[in-house]
């Protein structure tokens, strides 16, 4: 693996551009800025097709299969029928290059194909060759050029340092999203075995065991037991979580990534907590033990045939509704894919919180309620005992994630909880929140370990803005509400803004819980000393 | 290269007009052939691209969110940016076409000693207006031409237009304004590195083919007067198709008109088409309810997934194990006895084998 410059280094971007045109600079594959090639058995597992062992090095042979060139075009020509989305963002930018330095990887890296208009343009740049009378007659003229081996190479290097996080979407006067044509360009990749590593092993995981991170369902339990204990070592009491339980009133689907690993475990133990208090007749599944979707990273259909499993196993269970965990991409998935891939879930019911009697208009088709607004709900309705004062320790800002920002819109209800439950909250800039939040820099399949540097480079915009609060209001917490942003943004502090800790939104929200019969809190949920007391209790 | 290529394009078309016109006097083709194809081109080719659009499906409802949502009745929807109705679409459509709401969301980032910071930058968003509006305004006022009597909007918005009361034809600000917008987006082309940098022919060609659109337009109005009487009669006589020639309208008229012939012609063909375009984009013209509603997928198909069965069948033996209840009545043999108890604790009705 390439060694990781120091970050002085590394925020010394060079946004200079090449004297070269962008069709006329080949594509340089740069360590620690790209995955492993995905492994054969991965593939094997999920009928993806041209499965073999190969390296992603540019210079090696990527084993495609003979006709490599006419599966591509025939790939494009198929989408363009299939997605107006497609046809029209290939067609109508004007390359104004308002996007232009909104995509993270852009500012952190200063590689002018990272702008979005210019990733765009290298599968628009095809799109014009094969596809349009211009691009056939003009060719460069028209902005077209021949797919070669080189070009599909770049389409791999770059559609994998794009998150899919919609920022260019948000400036772009025509709403072009550059996700959808990441998402698209991976797919056409995808028809000749072209994923990477980290996205093919969590999809095949996802598929045989139900999560990304392959446990089996007796791990699951004892994870769980583990954090049963830890809850009781802080509280003094047993939660009793049920697996795969009939006729439970809710399905609790989370992130698979909150089972296991700091400090996703402690988001978990948040839910847990929660859950006990409220007394609330729910279940977890093993079997939909994921709502993360590394399928959406590759095809449309590999999402569909993973997010599967939740409307099958609420069925089967015989649920009345659905309830999801914190997690970025899960909920772009379940607002904008799950109902039209395999709904209608006319098997449920208009979810109603069973403590304070709301019932979520707003999902009545879904039947999923995120836990955000579960907990909103909760808190504006009095129905939890809350002191603040136990986060006293702790300085935090949050960050919005790019999917449950762009592809949703669930900005005030985390914040809401948030002010509810601690006493030192403090935003980012607003350049770099809400709508106009900066990704992690490892979203949509890219937190793997080999690129490192592109994670980093990526993840230096939402870094910059970290330091900034932490320098001015000694922020020392950065929230969120995402499982992804939970793996990613630790290393990304580390490395940017030593001193500021991540966590889960319910973490926070179960340390300020005030339990019945619970004993006195000595420990956070991180086991660390609780602040001490000053003055009243602030309940 | 790509603006040297247009630029010398253009003049060619210029030149091409000039020596048609004075030279080998082909203003009937000029003046009547070129623009009825031109006009027919725009139509069709238009149309032809418009259903392109519609016939492939929108199969998912892919809103990119600018605000809150709608969620619990409390929290304040951005009805505008984070629409969950028609009403709040329109509006937001409304907003994005007429006032290019999301350009004037810009913003320029700088880095400096290792900071990112974000400023304000409406520059593009006050030219993309400039242009686009005078242009409009521009095009409005050519009604004049087509129509006996002018209807009165078109005074009106002459009036308006005029309203300096400068010189004799008076001023019309939207010609000078449309230039100076289409000469300041040229020149970003140029200066701004990044823009420079995506450039393409296609992105100068419509620039410079306006800027000489403009241009000759306004010389004809206050230079190089033409027949304004003469150029009328041969607009009616276009729209009536009754074409003529008038004699006597300057050469210069006909530049202009095969100028704009040009752009009719190239514009179905375009990135111009984005005009349309932004009408049908989906991730500005859905509205973000589809927790609400189902979004139907008109090609949605079944998918092979691996079944809760198949899971069980790989797992019963941990699961037993783990206490977890398990679906399948039907024990393995080695379980019966010894797990009877567990499996039953866990919740699972045991059955025995027939």
């Amino acid at each position: 693996m390439a060694k990781t410059p120091k970050p002085e280094e590394l925020s010394k971007i060079d946004y200079k551009l090449p004297e070269k045109g962008w069709m006329d600079t080949p594509v340089e594959f740069k360590e620690g800025m790209y995955c492993h090639g995905a492994r054969p058995q991965y593939l094997e597992t999920v009928d993806f097709p041209n499965p073999r062992q190969w390296s992603s090095k540019k210079d090696e042979d990527w084993k495609l299969p003979e006709n490599w060139k006419e599966i591509v075009l025939n790939g494009m020509k198929e989408r363009l029928e299939k997605y107006r989305s497609f046809r029209l963002f290939m067609d109508i930018c004007v390359r104004c290059g308002a996007c232009a330095d909104k995509c993270q990887f852009f500012l952190g890296t200063g590689d002018p194909k990272n702008m979005p208009v210019l990733r765009a343009e290298l599968i628009r740049s095809v799109y014009k060759r094969y596809f349009t009378a211009s691009g056939k007659m003009l060719g460069k003229l028209a902005g077209g050029r021949e797919l070669t081996l080189d070009v599909l190479k770049e389409w791999w290097y770059y559609f994998y340092q794009c998150s899919e996080c919609r920022r260019c979407s948000v400036f772009c006067p025509y709403g072009i999203d550059q996700a959808e044509i990441t998402m698209i360009g991976r797919e056409i990749l995808n028809l000749l075995g072209l994923n990477t590593d980290w996205i093919a092993g969590p999809v095949a995981n996802s598929y045989m065991r139900g999560n990304h991170l392959g446990l089996e369902p007796h791990t699951i339990k004892s994870n769980f037991d583990f954090m049963a204990e830890d809850i009781e070592e802080v509280t003094g009491i047993k939660v009793e979580p049920t697996f795969n339980r009939k006729g439970a009133e809710i399905l609790f689907v989370a992130p698979s990534g909150d089972f296991f690993g700091d400090p996703g475990t402690y988001t978990c133990m948040g839910y847990l907590m929660l859950f006990h208090e409220l007394g609330l007749d729910y279940t977890w599944s093993t079997y939909a033990s994921e709502g993360g979707n590394f399928g959406s990273f590759t095809s449309m259909e590999m999402g569909k045939r993973l997010n599967y499993k939740i409307y099958a196993e609420a069925k089967r269970l015989g649920v009345k509704w659905i309830l999801g965990g914190e997690c970025g991409h899960m909920w772009r998935v379940v607002n904008q894919y799950m109902d039209t891939w395999n709904g209608p879930a006319d098997f449920l019911e208009v979810p109603v919180s069973p403590i304070t009697g709301t019932r979520f208009e707003n999902a009545k088709s879904t039947k999923m309620v995120h836990i955000a607004e579960f907990t909103a709900d909760l808190i504006k309705h009095g129905k939890l005992k809350l002191d603040p004062s136990r986060n006293d320790h702790l300085k935090v800002t949050f960050h919005d994630s790019c999917n449950t920002a762009r592809g949703m819109g669930i900005l005030d209800e985390p914040r809401y909880i948030l002010k509810n439950v601690l006493n030192h909250f403090y935003e980012m800039p607003e350049e770099t929140i809400r709508e106009k939040t900066f990704c992690c820099g490892s979203g949509s399949g890219l937190n793997a370990a080999e690129n490192m540097e592109l994670r980093l480079r990526g993840g230096f915009p939402r870094a910059n803005a970290v330091k900034y609060v932490h320098q001015k209001y000694g922020v020392n917490m950065l929230t969120n509400i995402c499982a992804i942003d939970r793996a990613a943004l630790p290393t990304l502090m580390n490395y940017w803004v030593p001193g500021v800790d991540v966590a889960g939104v319910h973490e926070l929200v179960a340390n300020a819980l005030v339990m019945k019969g619970e004993k006195e809190r000595t420990q956070d949920l991180r086991l660390e000393p609780l602040p001490e007391k000053v003055g009243a209790e602030n309940v | 290269m790509g603006a040297l290529f247009s630029f010398v394009v253009v003049i060619l078309l210029i030149l091409v007009a000039y020596v048609g016109v004075a030279a080998a006097g082909l203003q009937s083709i000029f003046g009547i052939v070129i623009p009825y194809v031109a006009v027919l081109t725009f139509i069709v080719g238009v149309v032809y691209r418009v259903i392109k659009w519609g016939r492939s499906p929108v199969p998912f409802p892919i809103a990119t969110t600018g605000g809150q949502q709608k969620s619990l009745p409390w929290i304040k929807q951005a009805k505008l940016d984070n629409p969950s109705s028609t009403t709040g679409v329109i509006g937001r459509m409304v907003l994005e076409v007429l006032l290019f709401r999301s350009l004037f969301r810009n913003t320029k980032s700088e880095l400096r000693d290792g900071k990112l910071g974000y400023g304000s930058a409406k520059w593009l968003w006050v030219a993309a207006i400039a242009f686009h509006w005078s242009f409009w305004i521009v095009l409005l006022r050519h009604i004049r031409l087509f129509a006996t009597p002018v209807p009165s909007f078109v005074n009106v918005l002459e009036n308006l237009d005029g309203f300096l009361q400068i010189g004799v034809p008076r001023l019309f600000l939207t010609g000078v304004i449309l230039l100076l917008a289409v000469t300041y987006l040229l020149l970003r082309r140029f200066y701004v590195p990044q823009v420079r940098y995506i450039s393409l022919a296609s992105d100068y060609f419509p620039l410079f083919l306006i800027m000489a659109i403009a241009s000759t337009g306004i010389l004809m109005r206050y230079f190089f007067r033409v027949d304004i009487v003469g150029v009328k009669e041969l607009t009616m006589g276009l729209v009536s198709f009754n074409p003529v020639i008038p004699a006597g309208v300057g050469t210069i008229f006909y530049i202009h008109v095969f100028l704009v012939s040009t752009l009719f012609i190239y514009f179905p063909f375009s990135k111009l088409m984005h005009m349309g375009g932004v009408f049908l984009s989906p991730t500005r013209n859905l509205a973000n309810n589809s927790r609400m509603v189902r979004h139907a997928n008109p090609w949605n198909y079944p998918v092979k997934v691996h079944t809760y069965d198949e899971y069980e069948e790989e797992f019963r033996e941990k699961m037993i194990n783990a206490g977890i209840p398990i679906e399948s009545t039907v024990l393995p043999e080695e379980f019966e006895e010894e797990f009877k108890e567990k499996v039953e604790d866990a919740g699972t009705p045991v059955r025995e084998e027939e």
